[in-house]
């Protein structure tokens, strides 16, 4: 499989050159990249969930070593991994409850046929079963995962008798295509994350109100055009987004689609917040404690919502919904660019030659891209499943990703 | 004791009580007054207006606490205090030595006022005990009288800094001072049981007491002198005790030629409070406004609605047609002309140097001034003035401190003496005009710098918001002297000021980070005070300054950065203001429209044509709630921005500060 191998590496290089922006595209190309790395896997006949969740594994650290601010790709990683988990699970209890596995002793709700044939090996299956299909706790993790769990169901059953490989088969097909299908699932919801999100909007937007937003995101343009369609008349202020300009490019989409729209400069957003209804921002990614990373001033806009009681509202698809907790996130989580953005090279050319010279830099530019707002400052997170709390995410997080993966 | 303890735990009741029932005989018109306390203290007194020590109506320093048993024991130990020498001595070296004082000495010195007037003496002052201790302790920096240099030692740190301005003034009688100073700080129950320990040791009880009740009626001589004179000259002038309210109400009910006074004073005051900035959206002044224009403006058309009251103007050809007629025009005088120019232009740019500018264009036009046959100088001038205003706000906004200036001006204007001549009269002006510069501006500047380079310490990282010619007089002195420190430098559009200081501290070798305000919250963690300039604070504590500033401070004070706020002292300003809507200046729009990237330029200016949805806001201030500041250094001294009224009150006032 050469042409995968070439795309993992082309992707990489995109993502090391920072080619891909915007966490949706990075989103979408990863898991598409994903979905061929799985189709062309030749699966061998024992333990293939293992299998495709190696090789899932060892292109996702590529891709996230390759941009590791992008929470995205780790995301969307993960994601796939959970539905490999899922998927082979689900077998698993199917193929328990054709086989009758199990013996009367138990009376969980998957256990309640009657065992006749593999006593031996039963009561590991069920515990994996159970730990997997249990939403994560404390217990769960400590009790062992369950990908320990599954391997010794499949190697004894792989070994044991002829009407089970003939039943292992057809389940390796079938794992395959649940899975590919599984990753189409997931293409098809970050695609529509937008849709979803924007549906909501009429359940926040008012008539005249004035919506603050911060740079640029698509899942905001759509949010605020959906509110607009359903003949809600607002007005959107448009914080420019310095030094990217993004800002700027919002303001045009929103005003071609008909909406009042007025541009400020960063520095006036205090100013015109006391003013402002509602600050509406597009995520960069939500961490697990309900902070979030958008675009750099975000942090800015959120203190001073703060302190005029002004809504601070976060959009963020699923695939933003990041399982790690932030440690020093500003930092670590942050990414310097360029420091033509914000200075002339050419005129301060001088200055510059000056500071070299003496051994320490004596001008150095900070460009950040990624700000980070703690939980606290944030009021809603709208997701394409609805409204949370920045303290719920958490557990809304629990549900896409398997605790195994957080540490990839 | 248990009667101080209980004058102190029942300050209101009394309060209420002696305002509004038991009064004694002298207080006919007490119906008239105002609420405030102290002046009525001083009022009860006010038949003895002819003594020296008597004419007690000045309304703000209330006396520190003093009790009944208080001044019970004193009036025993020392019926007739020694008003004498030393104390007339003082009262005239020391001018404006001015309020400070208790009133009591003056009662028991005469011992005329009833004896009821004790009590309500020692309930008054010690209902107010908050007030007077906050203001007088903010208050202690502007005594230029020496007798502070004690209490400042005591009280806490904002003075004992602030004392370096004064320390100059300080001047006096060595003992005289120091226990003045000890009486006048007497403001807490604790303190004064200190002080009273301390003074123990030389002097016994009874003595202690003459001295005080000597010194304070010596300081209350002063005073009354002081206020007569300030009323002489409120004559002449009276526009300047007009501005607080309360002072002229106090005034009013102590003499009877005052009251006569009353409805010049009336007239006067109304002249003199702030005018209420144009609101362009009132469509009638506008019309009216645009008749006597010079500058022809062209209103924009796409404006935000939010701020419709502000004006803002096409920007291109004004400039040419004025610049061509510059010769021909004879209403305006050419210097000021020229800097109305450089305003519309924006080629001046910092408040102080904007009004240094127009100070000096007024200061050549006064010179060439000529006053026409048959008309009086102060008014014939007051009006050109206007008229020169009138243009410049044409040209740009003016400033807070601007106004403030023009103020300063009128003032001076309207104090002339009739009888000099025009030449002596311009003359007079003149200096007056560069004492302003010189003294409000320059050394102002001079003064903050000292203050603040000793809250520099070595191995900070300072912070720093656009371009403050103060902040970066502070920054390459504090080089210069030696300290060793960062300077983080966060700048933002459109105008991008901060590029300009970050290439003067590097070219002087300052070690400087650069970034732009949205990258405040990364820059922050590493910052360790933040120092801001200002183009006004207004009474409520709240900064106005360049756009960003709030943000700036928001952010230091949610990362627990203090934050400096050095700002020379005329341009406080008596407004309040709670948002940057209502006031505020609009700057072209379209250098917010022109991004600097490649990204987006050509099919920029496409869409701005024929687009009316989408609008572009250049703010260029916004005010700053006093909760973000920590300190305001000013030429007066370092001190909260709760004290900016007490500033703006007294300071102007004592024609100080203006």
């Amino acid at each position: 499989m050469p042409d995968v191998q070439s795309m993992v590496v082309e992707f990489v290089n995109k993502l090391r050159k920072r080619k891909i922006e915007g966490s949706q595209a990075t989103a979408k190309y990863t898991v598409e990249l994903l979905r061929s790395v799985i189709s062309q896997h030749r699966v061998p006949h024992a333990n293939q969930a293992a299998a495709l969740i190696d090789a899932v594994k060892a292109v996702g650290e590529q891709l996230v070593a390759a941009n590791p601010v992008e929470l995205a790709v780790g995301n969307v990683v993960r994601r796939v991994l959970h539905i490999i988990r899922e998927e082979d699970l689900s077998l698993t209890t199917a193929a328990m409850a054709g086989l009758d596995l199990l013996d009367a002793s138990d009376d969980d709700d998957e256990d309640n046929c009657k065992g006749i044939g593999y006593p031996a090996m039963s009561a590991a299956v069920v515990a994996a079963a159970r730990s997997t299909l249990r939403p994560p706790s404390l217990q769960t993790l400590l009790e062992g995962t369950p990908e320990s769990a599954t391997v010794p169901y499949t190697s004894s059953s792989g070994a044991d008798s002829e009407s089970k490989t003939a039943d292992k088969s057809s389940i390796t097909r079938k794992l395959k295509h649940d899975v590919i299908e599984g990753v189409n699932q997931l293409i098809h919801e970050i695609a529509g994350c937008h849709e979803q999100i924007a549906e909501q909007a009429i359940e926040h937007i008012h008539q005249n109100e004035v919506i603050l937003t911060l740079g640029s995101s698509r899942t905001v343009l759509e949010f605020l055009c959906a509110a607009k369609e359903k003949k809600r008349s607002f007005r959107v202020f448009v914080a420019e987004g310095a030094p990217r300009y993004q800002g700027h490019l919002l303001a045009k989409e929103l005003v071609a689609r008909g909406l009042q729209t007025t541009v400020i400069t960063d520095s006036a957003v205090f100013a015109m917040i006391s003013r402002v209804n509602m600050v509406i921002i597009g995520a960069h990614a939500v961490m697990a404690n309900g902070g979030v990373i958008g675009p750099v001033g975000v942090n800015m806009a959120a203190l001073a919502a703060q302190k005029h009681a002004v809504p601070f509202v976060v959009l963020a698809g699923s695939h933003k919904l990041c399982p790690l907790y932030p440690h020093n996130p500003e930092v670590l989580l942050n990414e310097l660019r360029s420091p033509s953005e914000l200075l002339d090279f050419g005129e301060f050319s001088d200055c510059l030659d000056f500071g070299a010279g003496s051994g320490s830099p004596l001008l150095q530019v900070v460009n950040p891209t990624f700000d980070y707002v703690p939980p606290n400052l944030v009021s809603l997170f709208i997701t394409d499943t609805g409204g949370h709390n920045p303290s719920y995410m958490y557990r809304l997080i629990a549900d896409y990703y398997s605790a195994d993966d957080l540490v990839m | 004791m248990d009667t101080r303890r209980g004058a102190l735990a029942v300050p209101k009741v009394r309060r209420v009580g002696f305002f509004t029932s038991i009064e004694p005989p002298p207080d006919s018109q007490r119906p008239n007054r105002s609420q405030s306390g102290p002046v009525e203290a001083t009022t009860s007194s006010s038949p003895l207006s002819n003594s020296p020590s008597g004419n007690l109506i000045s309304p703000v320093l209330i006396p520190p606490s003093r009790h009944r048993s208080d001044n019970l024991t004193s009036r025993a130990a020392a019926p007739v205090p020694v008003p004498g020498p030393s104390a007339f001595r003082r009262h005239l070296a020391h001018d404006r030595s001015l309020h400070v004082g208790s009133y009591n000495p003056a009662d028991s010195l005469l011992g005329t006022s009833p004896p009821s007037s004790i009590g309500e003496f020692s309930e008054d002052s010690v209902s107010l005990f908050g007030f007077q201790r906050s203001d007088s302790a903010k208050l202690s920096s502007s005594f230029p009288n020496g007798g502070f240099d004690l209490t400042l030692a005591v009280r806490a740190p904002q003075e004992s800094e602030s004392r370096i301005a004064n320390s100059s003034a300080s001047q006096g009688i060595k003992k005289n001072v120091e226990v003045s100073g000890k009486s006048e700080t007497v403001t807490t129950q604790s303190k004064k049981e200190k002080e009273s320990k301390s003074l123990k040791e030389k002097t016994s009880k009874a003595e202690r007491r003459a001295i005080q009740e000597a010194q304070r009626a010596a300081k209350a001589a002063a005073k009354g002198e002081g206020s007569r004179r300030a009323e002489d000259s409120g004559r002449a002038n009276p526009g300047k005790a007009a501005k607080q309210p309360q002072l002229k109400k106090e005034k009013l009910p102590v003499t009877s030629s005052v009251s006569e006074k009353k409805a010049a004073v009336e007239k006067e005051r109304k002249m003199d409070v702030p005018q209420t900035q144009m609101q362009y959206d009132d469509k009638n002044r506008v019309e009216k406004a645009k008749k006597r224009a010079v500058v022809e403006q062209t209103e924009s058309k796409n404006k935000v609605e939010l701020f419709l009251h502000l004006p803002q103007y096409e920007r291109g050809n004004q400039l040419l047609n004025l610049s061509s007629n510059i010769f021909t025009l004879d209403t305006i005088h050419h210097a000021v002309y020229k800097v109305g120019l450089l305003h519309l232009a924006g080629d001046i740019s910092g408040d102080n140097a904007r009004c240094i500018a127009m100070l000096q264009a007024f200061q050549e036009a006064i010179q060439d001034y000529t006053t026409p046959p048959k008309k009086d100088l102060t008014m014939d001038l007051t009006a050109k003035i206007n008229g020169y205003v009138s243009f410049l706000i044409e040209c740009r906004p003016l400033s807070m401190s601007m106004g403030n200036a023009i103020r300063f001006l009128k003032n001076q204007i309207r104090k002339l003496p009739g009888n000099l001549s025009e030449s002596e009269a311009k003359a007079s002006l003149c200096s007056e005009i560069g004492r302003f510069i010189g003294e409000k501006i320059v050394l102002a500047d001079k003064v903050i710098v000292q203050h603040a380079v000793t809250k520099i310490r070595d191995g900070e990282v300072l912070l720093t918001y656009g371009y403050s010619c103060v902040v970066e007089m502070i920054l390459l002195y504090a080089h210069e002297i030696g300290k060793k420190f960062r300077v983080v430098i966060v700048d933002s559009r459109p105008n991008l000021e901060g590029q300009k200081l970050l290439r003067r501290l590097v070219t002087r070798g300052l070690d400087c980070t650069y970034t732009h305000i949205n990258g405040i919250s990364y820059i922050m963690r590493e910052a360790t005070r933040v120092f801001l300039g200002a183009s006004s604070i207004f009474s409520n504590g709240t900064l106005y300054s360049r756009v960003g500033t709030a943000c700036v401070a928001m952010v230091a004070n949610a990362f627990s950065v203090p934050v400096i706020v050095c700002c020379e002292a005329y341009k406080f300003h008596e407004r309040v203001l709670l948002d940057s809507i209502c006031s505020n200046e609009l700057g072209d729009p379209d250098a917010i429209a022109n991004i600097p990237s490649f990204r987006t330029n050509a099919k920029h200016s496409k869409t701005m044509e024929n687009k009316k949805n989408l609008q572009y806001l250049n703010l260029m201030y916004d005010s700053t709630p006093s909760e973000y500041i920590s300190m305001i250094v000013t030429d007066y001294g370092m001190i909260p921005p709760t004290s900016i009224p007490v500033i703006v009150r007294e300071y102007r006032r004592e024609h100080l500060l203006l």
